[in-house]
């Protein structure tokens, strides 16, 4: 009978229009909550699937890559502060499809002989078409992919050439949005200090590598210290942190334990495996680069009060607790997007 | 020059032998075998071109010319060079390559499109871009670039606007690198270079009269009594149903289109050439902005053709190649999905089909960038494997403020993908699509293209397959771990708009099924390596190499050719399946009403990143 197909053909629509209808009403109340979005955007969510933009944001995977940033050790590190990684060996720029890397090689300046740190980098951000080789055949893992994607700003002939300043951060940050890849390095590093340093830390007879970042208080959080910096032109705006500092201990063991980026957790010396008070006692730390475990957890967002860290726990991951730190990353009262001040990268150019 | 797919004729020495050697008997002194170093097939004398093409095609039965492109060996004998790489369809098997020479100044090959009318975008294209004028051909005019451009660029002696040197990496990036803005030393208004004897101000294109008025005056006599006027209509360049900047020149007759003439090349950037700059390694983040839909299966293409020149010393890893179908067969899903989704958008459909077809694309996208870095631009294959494993699960981080975080196992990801939610959504668009009688009525018998003429007219993919060709490159020229797999080679035979739909369904039920074996094959190689060597600067012997896969919009082909110190290509070719599909559109919309223009187009499925390169 002719129009059967096309009744039949609505009838998807209708039930389309129903799963999103009922998927309304499971969800009313809860519907900007992590666990109705975590269930939309699975394979078994029915209904609609959009995200408001920009008041919830799908965040990114760790593998993600924008625009490359160069890796510094971290400002509070004891023997080499903010020391650049890279040693301008030139290979990202030779290797840059589209040739957006400037490097002037650095000189010493008593000998005149070339130094492995670069004197000043570039990148033109307008040009850089974030294929990932520079980190990827990075020798050295000084250059590695951003995922900070908001960059738009006013002026694209001044502000979209990014120098060597605004460039690096430190590689907590780099721990920070990347874990299970920053650990995947540093084991094939043979630990936490840059390839040169742990040459240069087996000559003089120590330990090829310290066993992370060594510091007390709670780690800068990498990210809003880059917004908080007043030289940085094209700031990320609205940056909330990721670091390492701890929720709540409501969570038991496994949320505690998930605190810091994990690579403190396979140092290689021993030193910082305590396990906290109260948690699963883990087995002994890996004095060699161990293996990692499945699934690393991913460090919990900023709490409203950063409570010094207990030293993390390398707690083997259990499957439920991989998702339950991912439920507690986005809080029912996480801070509402009203009370952050929105930092616009560049206010537009003003009449005169 | 190991590899089959880039040096047919010499894999199979019983067959390809024969063919040279039958040639060279009936031709005597018309053909030589190239013996250049890592060179293969053979050379016509450009007198002899049209008559042994004939017997290619018609005696041996190499009747479907895949690729037909220029080189220009400027400085290594001084000549341009047309190379055509012609298959026998459906059979299949290894192919012929054969070429014809001519001199750089006043550089005269006589036309193929006799033989092939397939022939006929590729010829302009070499005689746009290389400059090689072909005798015969009836529409010899520049296809991608205006009649106001300079030269020839691809030639070896262009310079483009902004040229600081011949090959990458350039010498002021390292390591006194101070930057300094290519606009800033070739000002605006300095950039441009006309031919001589080529006036701005007095230009006039050479379908100006499209502009002037439509053509109003002319009179037919549709009806003994009634006249009409043939009226020309332009649909685009901008024009929602073109699926980018592509302009169709259209003739009619009432509603009915009398003749149809595609102009393409809004989007031309001289991808060739970028890549002839480039280093090996350098082309395949570039390959991804071909056909943007299908990065990863164009990747698997440039990959499959520098590993043909690499030869024995790349050898793909198992677990590489298991990645690779599994990248590919994903991304033609989602191709398909595309394609359907926007077959309806032309027909009238607005988003609703198209929107639930790409909710499933999203999750294999999430796959894509959780594994690769990037949902589009995926940049995933190296030569000899796959940049890296898939990561062990799904899982974002939050670092933005409102960013909301996933964690998903990733093998449970993929397993649950393949047998549940892609083969809900197949089903789900097949009951919404296939027996709507509105789809039927505006899809049936419309954008006829019958298999003898899909063939002459080198169309691939879809295009082909719909018009009961059952000609698919993974079976005809098997690569990759393909022959292992069980799948069948989907075909429909009516050649209308409704069976490269229905085809397209069914080949997503095709991928579906290898995907469920590919499952099992990445369960098993957990944990083995993906990539062997991975060089930053590959370096590859003199040679040629044809590597071509079955993309889901067609064949999609990279010749390539390595010479002087084989550090960058010295040739690289994109055979692009969306811009050789366009040669028959003219054919199949005569005798058609003017909205079937856009739904026939629509059926062809083509990408505009990749038509003009």
């Amino acid at each position: 009978m002719y129009g059967v197909g096309i009744v039949k053909g609505l009838g998807i629509t209708l039930r389309h229009f129903f799963d999103t209808l009922i998927d309304d009403f499971k969800w009313f109340g809860k519907r900007n909550g992590l666990e109705a979005f975590q269930t939309k955007q699975g394979l078994k969510g029915k209904g609609m699937f959009t995200v408001q933009y920009p008041e919830e944001k799908i965040a990114v995977p760790e593998r993600f890559r924008f625009i490359p940033f160069l890796v510094t050790y971290n400002e509070d590190d004891p023997e080499y502060p903010g020391k650049d990684w890279c040693t301008s060996c030139g290979i990202c720029a030779k290797v840059c499809p589209p040739q957006c890397i400037w490097i002037v090689r650095g000189t010493d300046a008593t000998t005149g002989r070339p130094k492995p740190e670069p004197e000043q980098f570039f990148i033109d951000i307008d040009i850089c078409m974030n294929c990932g080789y520079c980190a990827e055949y990075c020798p050295f893992d000084a250059i590695r992919m951003d995922h900070d994607y908001e960059l738009a700003s006013y002026d694209r002939t001044t502000k979209h050439i990014y120098d060597k300043e605004k460039l690096s951060k430190p590689i907590s940050y780099w721990q920070a949005i990347a874990p299970t890849t920053a650990a995947e390095e540093q084991v094939a590093r043979g630990g936490y200090d840059h390839t040169d340093v742990q040459k240069t830390r087996k000559k003089a007879g120590l330990p090829a590598s310290r066993p992370g970042p060594i510091s007390e208080k709670p780690e800068v959080v990498p990210v809003t210290a880059a917004v908080a910096a007043p030289t940085a032109v094209a700031e990320p705006a609205q940056v909330v942190a990721t670091a390492p500092a701890q929720t709540a201990p409501t969570a038991g063991a496994a949320t505690t334990a998930e605190g810091k980026p994990i690579v403190r957790r396979r140092g290689a010396a021993g030193a910082v495996a305590k396990p906290a008070e109260g948690s699963v006692t883990p087995p002994p730390a890996a004095t060699t680069p161990a293996p990692l475990p499945p699934t690393p957890l991913p460090p919990a967002p900023v709490a409203a009060q950063p409570v010094v860290a207990p030293t993390p726990v390398p707690a083997p991951v259990q499957p439920a607790a991989s998702v339950a730190p991912a439920e507690s990353a986005i809080p029912a009262d996480a801070p509402k997007p009203a009370t952050v001040v929105r930092r616009r990268n560049n206010p537009p150019p003003k009449k005169d | 020059m190991a590899d089959m797919t880039a040096n047919p004729a010499t894999t199979r020495p019983d067959d390809p032998e024969n063919v040279i050697a039958a040639l060279q008997g009936r031709f005597p002194g018309a053909i030589k075998i190239d013996d250049r170093k890592g060179f293969g097939g053979i050379i016509i004398e450009p007198d002899h071109l049209v008559e042994v093409a004939t017997a290619i095609r018609d005696d041996l039965g190499y009747n479907y010319l895949s690729s037909a492109t220029a080189v220009d060996y400027l400085g290594l004998g001084d000549h341009l060079e047309m190379v055509y790489h012609a298959f026998r369809a459906p059979q299949g098997g290894p192919g012929l390559v054969f070429k014809a020479q001519t001199g750089r100044e006043n550089a005269s090959l006589p036309s193929l499109i006799r033989v092939w009318p397939g022939a006929d975008f590729q010829e302009r294209e070499a005689y746009d871009l290389y400059g090689i004028h072909f005798a015969g051909h009836p529409n010899l005019k520049r296809i991608l670039l205006w009649e106001g451009f300079n030269g020839y660029p691809m030639r070896k002696d262009w310079h483009e606007a902004y040229y600081e040197e011949d090959y990458k990496p350039f010498d002021s990036r390292w390591p006194g690198g101070q930057i300094t803005r290519s606009e800033e030393f070739n000002p605006f208004g300095h950039n441009v270079r006309y031919p001589a004897n080529f006036d701005l101000g007095r230009f006039k294109p050479a379908d100006q009269h499209l502009y002037d008025g439509q053509n109003l005056g002319v009179d037919i006599e549709a009806e003994p009594g009634i006249k009409t006027d043939r009226l020309t209509v332009n649909l685009g360049p901008h024009h929602p149903s073109t699926h980018g900047v592509f302009r169709m020149i259209v003739q009619l007759d009432g509603e009915t289109i009398v003749d149809l003439e595609p102009v393409m090349g809004y989007l031309h950037r001289n991808h060739e050439q970028i890549g002839e700059r480039n280093t090996w390694n350098m082309n395949m983040p570039f390959t991804d902005r071909l056909d943007y839909i299908n990065s990863m299966s164009n990747n698997f293409g440039y990959a499959l053709a520098v590993e043909g020149l690499l030869g024995k010393g790349t050898p793909v890893p198992y677990r590489a190649e298991v990645l690779r179908v599994l990248m590919a067969e994903l991304t033609r899903i989602v191709n398909h999905m595309w394609a359907v989704g926007f077959l309806l958008n032309d027909l009238g459909a607005f988003y609703t089909p198209m929107l639930y077809a790409i909710e499933a694309r999203e999750h294999i996208l999430d796959l894509f960038e959780a594994t690769a870095g990037s949902r589009m631009m995926c940049n995933y294959m190296r030569f000899g494997g796959v940049a890296r494993d898939l990561p062990e699960s799904i899982r974002s981080v939050v670092q933005l403020v409102n960013d909301k975080v996933r964690d998903e196992n990733t093998m449970a990801y993929i397993t649950e993908l393949v047998n549940e939610t892609l083969p809900r959504t197949i089903d789900e668009l097949d009951g919404l699509l296939t027996n709507s009688e509105i789809i039927k009525g505006r899809t049936q018998g419309i954008g006829l293209l019958p298999p003898d003429m899909a063939i002459a007219y080198s169309a691939a993919g879809p295009v082909l397959r719909g018009s009961g060709v059952p000609y698919d490159v993974r079976r005809a020229q098997p690569y990759g771990i393909y022959p292992e797999l069980e799948f069948d080679v989907a075909v429909r035979y009516n050649g209308d708009i409704y069976d490269r739909y229905l085809l397209r369904l069914d080949e997503m039920r095709q991928s579906l099924r290898i995907l469920k074996q590919i499952v099992p094959r990445l369960e098993q190689t957990m944990g083995q390596p993906v990539l062997g060597k991975n060089p930053y600067a590959t370096k590859a012997p003199l040679g040629e190499s044809y590597g071509h896969v079955e993309n889901p919009k067609g064949e999609l082909g990279f010749y390539v050719v390595s010479q002087g110190d084989g550090k960058n290509p010295w040739r690289y070719h994109v055979r692009a399946p969306s811009f050789i599909n366009l040669t028959p559109l003219g054919e199949m919309c005569k005798g058609h009403k003017i909205a079937d223009v856009v739904a026939i187009l629509g059926s062809i499925d083509i990408v505009l990143g990749e038509t003009d390169r």
